[in-house]
């Protein structure tokens, strides 16, 4: 089976706290550690997982800049064949539609009978696959987790609903999938593991290689800053060392109750 | 003149999902002239129950009758939709499993921006909307605008709105079966598998100690359990601990987990997503530790306490069996 998956390269949700900058225009990028988005690391581990047990390969694809390179070494380290790199400075004012038709570009110069995205990434907005499946006229299914490969035109995919529910679905190949996180245990890449692929030529394509237009990528949806909402008072932060807030929170515990 | 928005309506056997009251009010917020037509879809008898609720709040209320429909593939109703809205309509849905599944594709084939899991509507001016959206797990916030002339499909978040409750419609419900077409897709339902009951049922525990990601690590959970057992509670999780199998499924608070509704909940090294906090019901006294003072959690939460929870949980502990 012929498997893409599509990645992007985000800060590490684990490793940062997000601030916004003075003038609301951006998020504070500077000391920002980066990694793959946490969903599409298990779309790759269940990539690698089908094509070791059916055959075929996996091609690892992101939209980013200079530094998204590492996201498809790490994932190449993983077990991923093949990177492919979108580089253009054209993107980073994108929206999720225009991602969807870079990602639908290199789709149409593939064979690929499997196109699996994560279910959502840093901006949570769950899009860019459901567009992908939609602009190549390909069935779609969303926050899977659990596939079975039936036969070579079939999948019985799990999406994962509400209370932890799992609605079960058989679903035509080629076809995509959005991955939610939790459907197996993404492998562990070690240093030298990226090593091995340091020297792996990564072939990068620009807008005009995808035989799209600067007009058909313009964003429909933009976003205009970044804010911090006034919020309510919030929670009471209690103070002190922390032996004193331990003994007020103790305190607190046996007036609400939450101490048996 | 005023505009048309379309309210998709969720129902399960008969009754309506909580955010068929929301979506009324979000529409409202886009355009308070707007005629707002909800949508319901589905067959027989448990169709017509969500029709005659669904009458109670809007005013008109297209039904789509087909045997395909006991069960909301979105990939059918994709299709569907498809072929009975009109041309630059505003499609409004709700942010939950399956609007993530209908929506995004929704507005590739109606040729309409998209702006998903929308948390409030900030202004419209002519054709410009711009809505309040958040990014990294409700750390930022952000303002988006697109147009709207030619349409829109609205993902809008459950609990975001006020419901309508109402019930001063006394809609009229239109049989639009025959323009929905009969469809064909590649995708088809099978059955919904139940989670599976675990050892501990949350869902009826007063004092619930919480573990979010800031845990760390698998050992650590054990801190989170010695202080449970001195408070007399049980421990829950959110979702990163259980996608590292830390915890059994059936521990997870939020909306790929359980509801919980305990009387003190303790967020241990938890951000406090929104899909974690909608799984926390019916008031409970909220105590937040973590590490970051602007984790969302803190929005949510009664009391707080900004430590590293490793450190803070066997002091805590100590303290509740010396104090208690």
């Amino acid at each position: 089976m012929e498997i893409l998956v599509c990645v992007k390269r985000v800060p590490d949700p684990a490793e940062n706290e997000i601030e916004i900058n003075s003038d609301g225009t951006d998020i504070e990028r500077d000391d920002l550690v980066y990694s793959v988005n946490e969903w599409d690391n298990y779309a790759v581990e269940e990539a690698i997982q089908i094509r070791d047990k059916v055959g075929g390969s996996v091609t690892v694809v992101t939209v980013g800049d200079e530094e998204a390179d590492e996201v498809l070494r790490r994932e190449m380290a993983m077990g991923a064949d093949k990177g492919l790199h979108i580089n253009d400075e054209v993107f980073e004012e994108a929206d999720g539609l225009a991602i969807a038709k870079a990602l639908k570009a290199v789709v149409e110069k593939g064979n690929y009978d499997l196109i699996l995205t994560g279910a959502q990434a840093d901006d949570g907005a769950a899009q860019v696959g459901g567009m992908l499946a939609a602009l190549l006229d390909l069935p779609y299914a969303s926050l899977v987790n659990s596939i079975e490969v039936v036969d070579d035109k079939t999948l019985k995919v799990g999406r994962e609903i509400e209370g932890g529910n799992q609605e079960m679905n058989e679903i035509s190949l080629p076809c995509v999938l959005s991955i939610q996180t939790g459907i197996n245990e993404p492998r562990y890449v070690g240093i030298r593991g990226i090593r091995k692929v340091a020297g792996v030529e990564i072939p990068e394509m620009e807008l005009s290689d995808l035989g799209l237009s600067e007009d058909e990528v313009a964003p429909k949806v933009k976003r205009l800053d970044y804010f911090v909402p006034e919020m309510g008072e919030g929670a009471e932060i209690l103070e002190g060392d922390t032996e004193e807030i331990a003994e007020k929170l103790v305190e607190l515990l046996k007036a609400k109750g939450g101490i048996k | 003149m005023s505009r048309e928005i379309f309210a998709y309506i969720e129902h399960h056997e008969g009754v309506l999902d909580d955010s068929a009251l929301e979506l009324i009010n979000a529409a409202k917020k886009i355009d308070e002239s707007a005629n707002v037509v909800a949508l319901v879809l589905g067959t027989g008898d448990n169709l017509n129950k969500a029709c005659e609720e669904a009458a109670k709040t809007y005013a008109s209320v297209w039904k789509v009758d087909k045997s395909d429909l006991s069960y909301p593939n979105a990939e059918i109703i994709r299709a569907m939709l498809v072929n009975l809205l009109p041309k630059g309509s505003i499609c409004l849905i709700p942010h939950d499993t399956f609007g993530i599944d209908l929506g995004p594709g929704l507005s590739v084939k109606l040729d309409t921006p998209y702006v998903p899991d929308i948390i409030a509507i900030d202004k419209v001016e002519g054709d410009k909307l711009v809505a309040v959206r958040q990014e990294f797990s409700g750390q930022a916030h952000t303002h988006v605008e697109c147009d709207i002339s030619s349409g829109a499909v609205l993902t809008i978040r459950p609990g975001t709105f006020a419901a309508d409750e109402s019930k001063s419609a006394s809609g009229e419900v239109v049989d639009k079966s025959g323009d929905a077409g009969d469809v064909e897709v590649k995708r088809k339902f099978l059955e919904v598998v139940e989670a599976e009951a675990g050892d501990v049922d949350i869902t009826q525990a007063d004092i619930l100690v919480s573990v979010g990601r800031g845990i760390g690590e698998e050992e650590n959970i054990e801190l989170a359990e010695e202080l449970a057992e001195a408070l007399g509670g049980v421990v829950s999780c959110s979702r990163p601990v259980v996608d590292a199998k830390w915890l059994d499924h059936s521990r997870q608070v939020g909306t790929s987990g359980k509801t919980v509704k305990p009387k003190v909940y303790i967020a241990v090294g938890i951000s406090g997503a929104f899909q974690h906090v909608a799984g926390i019901k019916g008031n409970p006294f909220i105590v937040a530790i973590n590490t970051n003072p602007k984790a969302p959690i803190f929005q949510v939460a009664d009391v707080g306490v900004v430590e590293d929870c490793i450190e803070f949980l066997p002091v805590l502990t100590e303290k509740v069996q010396e104090m208690k």
